[in-house]
């Protein structure tokens, strides 16, 4: 199990904007009535976005006054789930995989290079605030290995040079093109295609 | 090599497209009508005909899964969960399937609703794949807007709504219970079985949770027929699947391949051979992290399949294939996946929550050279008090991988690590047993 504790510093107030409160009404009407608790995990997402990427203690009071649960099952599903940030992270939030798949073509040169760009120590903001990293277990894009997150998008068959290219990119406010940096389509063989190669001239 | 006619997913790689024009190009959609009108019996005969077995990783009969449902709709709802939180490591065929063949698992989705006459099909990802996530949600959309999804679905007057449920990173909630205690809102712990989801799942509901790639393999089976499904392949195992191959080869890639290929021709013929030629592979973890290695020598003339895999005390799973060459530490590289596990236990049951750490802490100084000669035999005799005694299979997941390492790695652990116990223990006492206190005489 991993430690997680919420942030010393929290708000004293949390509250859905409109676009939020649409957002999730919409999602509690995909599950039966009387089933709203259902809807937590979209809820604390919501949350989280609407509130620069990280979940305060006050929303997840307000999630459960909204779904009409108690607070300790919230706090719960915020706590087990790592995917919630309980306290606060970057604006770009960056995510490197370091599991035995990604470890063994060369991780650590990932990490070497998050390290020398944003900081000393994860979960900790770079020097302009803007960025956080950290290692995470495996992100399930092996075959394009070594990779990382940021935010939402994948960057995928990476090695040292590439990712103080991209992380250089996103210090300066530019989004980096997502996907694999070797050239390759997606995940076919680099090279070496020998299935559905009608397809491929087609 | 599998003849590309009897490839199912033409689109692996994204040459066309994955939108619902392009798809129906390639076959998906096009007589669903026709399939469903054939019945319930038809279809499930039909699946049990093709042998298909679960591409989850336990690879338990599909067509026998989905007769298990309640032939009678009673007073509660059926529910179909399509399991897409792919997260062991070494796996990552979801993912494609998810992003650039979603028409195949949708029109799957309303198949098998039907014949297990669910009116709801939730499908969970895993949180971190968002944008494959939006890709999906566009294609639901676009099979809304043509009707194939909602109300009299594609015309055969079945109903079916198909939502999306995110994950948040917690590879837990991919064994099916689990699964479920999320989508209801909880924190992912399994629960005991049986009861069994088929009679009593989510929200206590009969539901059949199926994995995507199984799901989406299931029109093209009905298309072309359980026969031609089960000609390829071999008894029991028969088909194709998805096979990622990933860690020290030259091109690691997916590729769709028949069941029973051998090992050497996926590596050396798909993955372009191992980094450094084949004489310096070390081992390979043939079915995701939670399958035992097996040693080179091995390689040479396994095959990938079920029950030829079993036979090598290791596991098919995912079919996420890892290879290790002669440059890495396969004790580091262990330790690694020890500490995977340590992070991913749910801590609902005391031997794996604590067992996994143990692993992993014992593992790390077995890869620095810093453990005891006794340990060796200590950390074998911690996996067995894993494996077994814990409610869901992630007990066997986290210890199978350090019982392989033990079973084929042995002499390196020992070689590395010869330091002399710290406790001097009596032959005949087993460890566990306080040594201190033994020197009391009344203890």
């Amino acid at each position: 199990m991993s430690l997680r504790r919420p942030a010393k510093i929290q708000p004293e107030y949390f509250e859905f904007n409109s676009s939020s409160l649409e957002a999730a009404n919409k999602i509690i009407s995909r599950y039966p009535d009387g089933k709203q608790q259902s809807a937590v995990m979209a809820l604390l997402y919501i949350a989280q976005r609407q509130n620069d990427n990280w979940i305060p203690l006050e929303a997840m009071k307000y999630i459960a006054k909204f779904l009409k649960m108690p607070y300790i099952k919230v706090y719960e599903v915020a706590t087990f789930y790592t995917m919630y940030n309980l306290s606060p992270v970057g604006k770009h939030f960056i995510q490197v995989c370091t599991t035995t798949p990604c470890m063994i073509r060369g991780a650590s040169k990932l990490v070497e290079a998050c390290k020398e760009k944003i900081s000393e120590n994860e979960c900790e903001l770079s020097n302009n605030k803007s960025c956080s990293w950290m290692e995470v277990e495996c992100l399930g894009a092996c075959v394009n290995a070594p990779m990382m997150q940021i935010n939402d998008d994948y960057y995928e068959d990476l090695d040292k040079e590439k990712t103080l290219k991209i992380l250089d990119q996103i210090l300066k406010g530019e989004t980096p093109k997502p996907g694999s940096y070797r050239g390759r389509l997606n995940n076919e063989p680099e090279n070496n295609r020998k299935t559905l190669m009608d397809y491929k001239n087609a | 090599m599998l003849k590309d006619k009897d490839r199912i997913f033409k689109n692996l790689y994204n040459d066309m497209g994955s939108d619902i024009v392009s798809s129906q190009k390639r076959g998906d959609w096009v007589n669903t009508k026709e399939i469903i009108d054939k019945g319930r019996d038809w279809i499930i005969n039909e699946i049990k005909d093709s042998q298909l077995r679960g591409r989850g990783g336990a690879g338990f009969p599909t067509g026998l899964k989905w007769s298990f449902a309640p032939k009678e709709l009673g007073s509660r709802p059926h529910y179909l969960v399509i399991n897409g939180d792919e997260s062991e490591p070494g796996t990552c065929k979801d993912r494609d399937i998810l992003r650039f063949e979603p028409h195949k698992l949708i029109e799957g989705c309303l198949i098998a609703s039907y014949a297990v006459q669910a009116h709801v099909c939730y499908i969970y990802i895993r949180g971190e794949y968002f944008v494959e996530g939006e890709k999906l949600q566009a294609a639901i959309d676009e099979a809304y807007e043509k009707k194939l999804l909602g109300k009299n679905a594609a015309g055969t007057g079945w109903d079916l709504d198909v939502y999306i449920h995110y994950g948040a990173g917690a590879y837990i909630c991919g064994e099916e219970t689990a699964l479920l205690e999320s989508i209801e809102g909880k924190k992912g712990q399994p629960r005991l079985k049986p009861p069994f989801p088929a009679l009593i799942g989510l929200y206590g509901c009969p539901t059949i949770i199926n994995n995507v790639e199984t799901i989406a393999v299931v029109p093209t089976i009905l298309r072309k027929g359980g026969k031609w499904f089960a000609s390829l392949g071999r008894e029991k195992n028969t088909g194709t699947k998805i096979f990622c191959i990933s860690g020290n080869v030259n091109t690691p890639c997916n590729v769709e391949e028949e069941m029973n290929i051998p090992l050497k021709e996926l590596i050396e013929v798909h993955a372009g051979g191992v980094i450094g030629g084949w004489d310096n592979l070390q081992a390979v973890i043939p079915g995701g992290s939670s399958m035992p290695l097996i040693p080179k020598e091995k390689c040479e003339t396994l095959t990938m399949d079920f029950d030829s895999l079993m036979a090598e005390k290791s596991g098919l799973g995912t079919a996420g294939i890892v290879v290790i060459n002669k440059d890495q530490d396969i004790i580091k590289c262990m330790a690694r996946i020890a500490r995977f596990y340590k992070h991913e236990s749910c801590g609902q049951c005391t031997p794996c929550r604590e067992g996994s750490g143990w692993m992993w802490r014992m593992l790390e100084r077995m890869a620095k050279g810093e453990a005891t000669k006794d340990e060796v035999d200590m950390l074998g005799d911690v996996t067995n008090q894993i494996a077994g005694h814990t409610i869901c299979a992630f007990g066997e997941g986290s210890s199978w991988p350090v019982q392989g390492l033990l079973r084929h790695f042995k002499k390196e652990i020992i070689e590395r690590n010869n330091l002399d116990p710290i406790v001097q223990k009596k032959n005949n006492i087993p460890y566990l047993v306080d040594q201190h206190l033994l020197d009391k005489k009344n203890a």
